[in-house]
């Protein structure tokens, strides 16, 4: 017991901090972050995956908890996702529908969803995922504990090159980017828009809902109605901000993480003032992003043709 | 043509407003119909208890889930253990997860126009103003009592508060982390600098350090009363910097207990018992005691009491003498000199001889807030405006 050293650690904590906070805090907006823009590729925007992201990490916390296996809490955390961008799919490409109002409406009804079926997994202990000790060769455990990593933080840094050379150079990418961009071309092409745009909701939900596997699963660890508090919306942003490239939203996911970490630890070398500006850091961020990137005259670049028109 | 307008709206604004409309009367439909279940049930349940005696329906509101190891738990089981004192004479009735709007009114006029409950506790504070006062008012002939003490004098008669001094517990859970401590730095996780949370936090304090004076409190302020991820992300700043003791004020503790676990360090609980997730580093901790406080009404109303006559007192206030709080049970990493001291604190807190706040005190900025020779019973109206950190504090109130 109290195994941990009593030798403080000062300044150097803040720094530890915010980079065990890039991959502990990082990894639900990677995943996040990764299915939005798969989504937004194929021209429709999926504002439901903050609903998402909450059934994700009730399923996986429940799954877990009644199975005793924690991989297969993620697994079931994803098809959740998937069935929940199944009606968001079907929905949000129906005539003269709005995918904005949709998605709100999805937000409410994935937590009113994650609300219901969670209640009784509150209380309960869940199993666990596993963590990849990197930190052993070092004896101190502030950089253990910091290089305790989990596999689905992994698993997403796979996934962002993967996306990338996905969009780029394989047939079913280009038929992403291209009723993404102009659905006219590719209803001339053969390819069918309803069909594409339905899967790439599917794998982009079923993504976000592994997502909220990391959150309840793995940092903080545990299931609370106030669980995703608002990750899943700003995952949208950073979609933006990332300008629709997998490989920018990995930085951009680890950016976020890190400034989640930043209040706290500045308030624990001693930092008292402003703590509020501190945890408002990451909004504040966006904020910044939103208005230099923003122009009343052109699309921003990268952003898919037919992203937010009806077609 | 098909642009044809209506009232000024295209047929297809019309279109996705209804739809929007009616997704969101659905999605909001089917949250208000999974928390009012509970009250159903209640309802049933009073429809077949009611036989000889005729029982009373009390009616419960809380904020959160009933069974978030913390504040909303602690009501629940008072409730739970109040009813089960007075089996057969009264009926329970609860409803989950009320935010604290006009949502509150509309739960606490259904449980009295629908259940009949002629006393209600809705639990948080935040239901107080206006939305007690407003129904207190509607219904003058329903009790109201509110924890979180905001009553005074000129508010409806039939409206009372009722809480507990619980730093005297987390006065002796500073004694029993600062015994314990190798490192001599306690952490505390807070969610806002009101009075409340100051006072859990200058109490434990003044307690480690009545122990071992060279003891520090590490304060982290998270901004709010549920930030699962800012709790965690302060407590491990906190181990970092060689804190070895965490306890914390915050809606659900869980996090912060969980966490203190997972990287091999103390805690101590708050609210209710958490010993349960942090097996080996739990100490012990401050813990609400409702179910007395709960009993002690419902039998001056059973006898027939009432706020508006005066049988019932409109401020209840107590700490661990009055049975308001305790302390959980000594983990097994507590030693045995350190459960005297702490028992015999807790002995003089019995006897009514222990005084926490009394002078010469000390902020943290150095000025003197108690002068040498004052003492402040915790009946002591100024203690509930506190607004300062004492000596041996690191932390700030401003924001």
């Amino acid at each position: 017991m109290a195994a941990e050293a009593t030798q403080a650690i000062g300044w150097w904590g803040v720094l530890l901090a915010i980079a065990a906070g890039t991959m502990r805090g990082g990894t639900p907006f990677l995943f996040v972050s990764l299915g939005e823009c798969l989504t937004e590729k194929s021209g429709k925007i999926n504002l439901g995956l903050e609903g998402t992201l909450l059934t994700g990490a009730m399923t996986a916390y429940g799954v877990s908890y009644l199975t005793g296996s924690p991989w297969l809490g993620v697994i079931a955390a994803g098809i959740a996702g998937a069935l929940l961008g199944v009606i968001h799919g079907w929905l949000s490409q129906q005539p003269r529908v709005n995918d904005v109002a949709v998605g709100i409406a999805m937000i409410i009804f994935g937590s009113g969803i994650a609300f219901f079926f969670g209640k009784p997994f509150i209380q309960p202990k869940a199993p666990q995922l596993p963590t990849i000790d990197l930190g052993n060769w070092s004896d101190i455990p502030a950089l253990q504990a910091a290089l305790q990593i989990t596999p689905l933080f992994l698993l997403g840094l796979a996934i962002a090159p993967v996306m990338n050379w996905f969009f780029r150079s394989t047939r079913w990418g280009l038929f992403v980017r291209a009723v993404g961009d102009s659905p006219e071309a590719a209803r001339a092409m053969g390819v069918s828009i309803f069909k594409v745009r339905m899967l790439s909701i599917i794998a982009g939900s079923f993504l976000a809902g592994i997502g909220g596997a990391s959150l309840s699963l793995y940092y903080p660890g545990l299931w609370t109605e106030r669980i995703s508090s608002g990750q899943g919306l700003m995952a949208v942003a950073l979609v933006i901000f990332a300008r629709w490239n997998p490989i920018q939203c990995l930085w951009a996911s680890l950016l976020f993480g890190g400034a989640q970490a930043l209040g706290p630890a500045l308030q624990s070398v001693g930092i008292k003032e402003g703590y509020y500006l501190f945890n408002a850091a990451p909004y504040i961020l966006t904020l910044f992003i939103m208005i230099f990137t923003c122009s009343s005259k052109k699309m921003i670049s990268g952003a898919p043709g037919a992203l937010g028109t009806s077609s | 043509m098909s642009e044809k307008l209506l009232l000024g709206l295209s047929r297809r604004q019309v279109i996705r407003g209804l739809l929007a409309t009616t997704a969101f009367g659905v999605t909001v439909k089917f949250g208000t119909g999974c928390t009012s279940e509970g009250s159903e049930q209640a309802a049933a349940d009073s429809g077949t208890g009611g036989g000889d005696g005729q029982p009373i329906t009390i009616g419960f509101i809380y904020v959160g889930s009933k069974d978030d190891y913390g504040y909303n738990q602690a009501h629940a089981q008072g409730a739970q253990g109040m009813v089960d004192k007075f089996s057969g004479q009264v009926n329970l009735v609860e409803q989950a997860s009320v935010p604290e709007t006009t949502e509150v009114q509309e739960a606490m006029r259904s449980m009295i126009d629908t259940d009949g409950a002629i006393a209600l506790f809705p639990t948080s504070f935040g239901y107080f103003d206006p939305h007690i006062i407003k129904v207190a008012e509607e219904y003058p002939e329903v009790q109201f009592f509110h924890a979180g003490g905001l009553y005074n004098e000129g508010l409806p008669d039939n409206i009372g508060s009722y809480f507990g001094y619980i730093d005297e517990a987390q006065y002796i859970a500073g004694i029993v982390a600062a015994m314990t401590s190798r490192s001599g730095k306690l952490g505390f996780v807070g969610a806002k600098p009101i009075p409340q949370v100051l006072r859990n936090i200058n109490s434990y304090t003044l307690g480690a350090r009545s122990v071992k004076p060279e003891v520090t409190t590490q304060v982290i302020f998270t901004g709010n009363w549920a930030e699962p991820i800012k709790e965690a992300e302060a407590t491990n700043s906190m181990v970092d910097q060689g804190i070895d003791v965490v306890t914390c004020h915050v809606d659900s503790p869980k996090v912060v207990m969980e966490t203190a676990e997972k990287r091999g360090i103390y805690c101590t609980g708050y609210h209710a018992d958490q010993s349960a997730l942090a097996p080996k580093g739990y100490l012990t901790g401050a813990e609400w005691d409702w179910t007395n406080i709960y009993s002690k009404i419902a039998e001056d109303i059973l006898a027939g009491k009432t706020l508006v006559d005066g049988g019932i007192e409109h401020i209840l206030r107590g700490g661990l003498k009055e049975g308001f709080c305790k302390l959980s049970a000594y983990g097994s990493a507590v030693s045995a000199d350190t459960q005297k001291a702490a028992d015999d604190v807790l002995a003089q807190f019995m006897d009514g001889s222990m005084v926490i706040y009394k002078g010469e005190l000390k902020d943290n900025q150095g000025n003197v807030v108690i002068a040498s020779g004052q003492e402040m019973k915790q009946l002591d109206p100024k203690l509930e405006e506190m607004n300062y950190l004492v000596e041996g504090v690191s932390g700030s109130i401003g924001s």
